[in-house]
């Protein structure tokens, strides 16, 4: 019969292990962003990858959540007569929360498994070691360019997500809630703030940096087959939300206590 | 000529967990000599290369290359040492995201920094070298067969002009004219870079054509090497039955 206590040991033991492996993983990443050579190219390819690739994915996530939000304030403040907070809410509410965590989230899904299953499988096909017999250090070809793309352009996406969301929660509040336009538009922009904005833009960067990190780790890590990049193409997507989640508190936080 | 051997293993040894897999490995080759590895799946083979190009560490022993002990070299020192080296992977390890040609000249142009224009020349030069035209420069190679991989992979290999050449199981998974073109392209490849060669096989017709000279790996060492012609009469059991694919003898008495 086993003790329940060294089975709580080990997961933890595992866990640990786990922490230390990622932390060198990190390490090594953020020493290859700073020591050349740099692949520029690779860098730019991955912008377009990561960044205009998802521009639809992330632009319909934001014009229907700032529908969706429009709507829904509208119902909950009408039980207060307050129905004219709705551009404020809206605007508030996107650009400081729902647009950096949504874009995240979604980005999570669509950037981190590309990037876990194709470094998993360059694993299992042995490309890593072709790599590092070719004089090329995988860290500096593979890891970096995703890094940089993913932490440069998550927040260009929110931006866009944010200026996106707002619209939709415009043309809501103006077809759907009889909202005057110029009424609209005046209370978003006057109750809008740059912290608000930046607020969700250094979020974007930090979730951007985890999604790439998260799908280099678990791709680089991966073991077996097509079985073993599926099970890191998972973890890299599960990993890298709940990390968005995580982060998401703490760099609210961050700006909260300022 | 130089007593030095050109890549040498002194009781190398290299575990996982309870698994001894590498047990004491020695083993040196000449300049411009042609080893054979063969062994039955499982026994080390490519642990063995892994160890010498620093994919792993071993866990005692030394590996010299050209007298250099290179077990503990890391970074740019590891670099160095590898650009000694060139290797055709059991499945090519093309990459999937470059063209045929970019996938040749890769080394040249990451490994040893050469402008694209120049690199592109070589890297067709190579492979018109495996037998492909320049009509095949730009194709993809998710798109090739096998043996188009293999030459790829061996173009790629021979690209920078390497001292020393591994082939991983370089006939696996071709049909047997394919791999006697393969087995022919690797000869002369090696023979007009005059490079050292280490393969690993279990294809005995493969093991003929390209070693000077063969060594059988078993439980972690080099139970016997000799010349390619010494061979059939070696008088070693394990040798004996695993060159003539014989179901009796040393090995299947172990696996009951």
């Amino acid at each position: 019969m086993s003790n329940p206590l060294a089975a709580v040991g080990r997961i933890f033991l595992s866990f640990l292990a786990t922490v230390g492996r990622l932390s060198m993983f990190t390490g090594r990443s953020l020493s290859a962003v700073v020591t050349p050579p740099f692949y520029w190219r690779l860098c730019l390819q991955q912008m377009m990858t990561i960044g205009y690739y998802s521009l639809p994915v992330v632009g319909m996530t934001a014009l229907f959540t700032g529908a969706v939000l429009a709507l829904q304030i509208y119902l909950g403040s009408a039980r207060f007569g307050a129905e004219s907070a709705v551009p404020n809410i809206v605007v508030v509410g996107l650009t400081r929360e729902l647009g950096p965590v949504l874009a995240g989230l979604m980005l999570g899904g669509r950037v981190g498994a590309a990037i876990a299953a194709e470094l998993g499988t360059m694993k299992v096909t042995e490309q890593l070691d072709a790599l590092i017999t070719l004089q090329t250090n995988p860290f500096r070809y593979l890891v970096v360019p995703r890094l940089v793309a993913a932490t440069i352009t998550t927040p260009i996406l929110v931006l866009i997500a944010d200026i996106i969301g707002v619209m939709g929660g415009y043309l809501v509040g103006i077809h759907r809630l009889d909202f005057n336009s110029a009424v609209y538009l005046k209370n978003t922009f006057d109750f809008l703030e740059a912290m608000d904005v930046t607020s969700g833009l250094v979020k974007a960067a930090v979730f951007g940096f985890l999604i790439a990190l998260m799908g280099c780790y678990h791709g680089f890590n991966s073991k077996g087959g097509a079985q073993g990049v599926g099970k890191a193409t998972t973890d890299a997507v599960v990993s890298s939300l709940i990390l968005i989640l995580i982060s998401n508190y703490f760099v609210t936080e961050a700006f909260f206590s300022q | 000529m130089t007593d030095t051997p050109r890549l040498e293993l002194i009781d190398v040894h290299k575990s996982f967990g309870p698994k001894v897999v590498l047990n004491g490995l020695n083993l040196a080759l000449s300049q411009g000599e042609s080893v054979v590895v063969i062994g039955g799946s499982g026994t080390g083979k490519s642990v063995m290369l892994k160890c010498i190009l620093g994919l792993l560490h071993p866990d005692q022993g030394r590996i010299r290359i050209d007298g250099e002990d290179t077990v503990d070299l890391r970074g740019t020192e590891r670099e160095r040492i590898l650009t000694k080296f060139g290797m055709l992977f059991q499945s090519a390890a093309l990459f999937d995201s470059l063209t045929v040609w970019e996938n040749v000249a890769f080394g040249l142009i990451e490994g040893a920094g050469m402008e694209r224009e120049a690199a592109r020349i070589i890297a067709i030069d190579k492979l018109a070298k495996v037998g492909m035209g320049e009509d095949m420069a730009e194709a993809d190679p998710a798109g090739l067969s096998g043996g188009m991989r293999k030459r790829v992979g061996l173009a790629r290999a021979i690209a920078t002009e390497p001292d020393i050449i591994f082939f991983d199981e370089p006939t696996t998974g071709l049909d047997p004219i394919m791999g006697d073109i393969i087995n022919n392209l690797i000869t002369e490849c090696v023979q007009d870079l005059g490079a050292t060669t280490l393969t690993i096989s279990h294809d005995m017709s493969s093991a003929r054509t390209i070693a000077d000279r063969v060594a059988m790996l078993y439980g972690g060492k080099i139970i016997w090497a000799g010349g390619v012609d010494e061979i059939d009469n070696c008088g070693n059991d394990f040798v004996d039955q695993f060159i003539h694919g014989r179901e009796d003898g040393p090995f299947a008495l172990e696996v009951t």
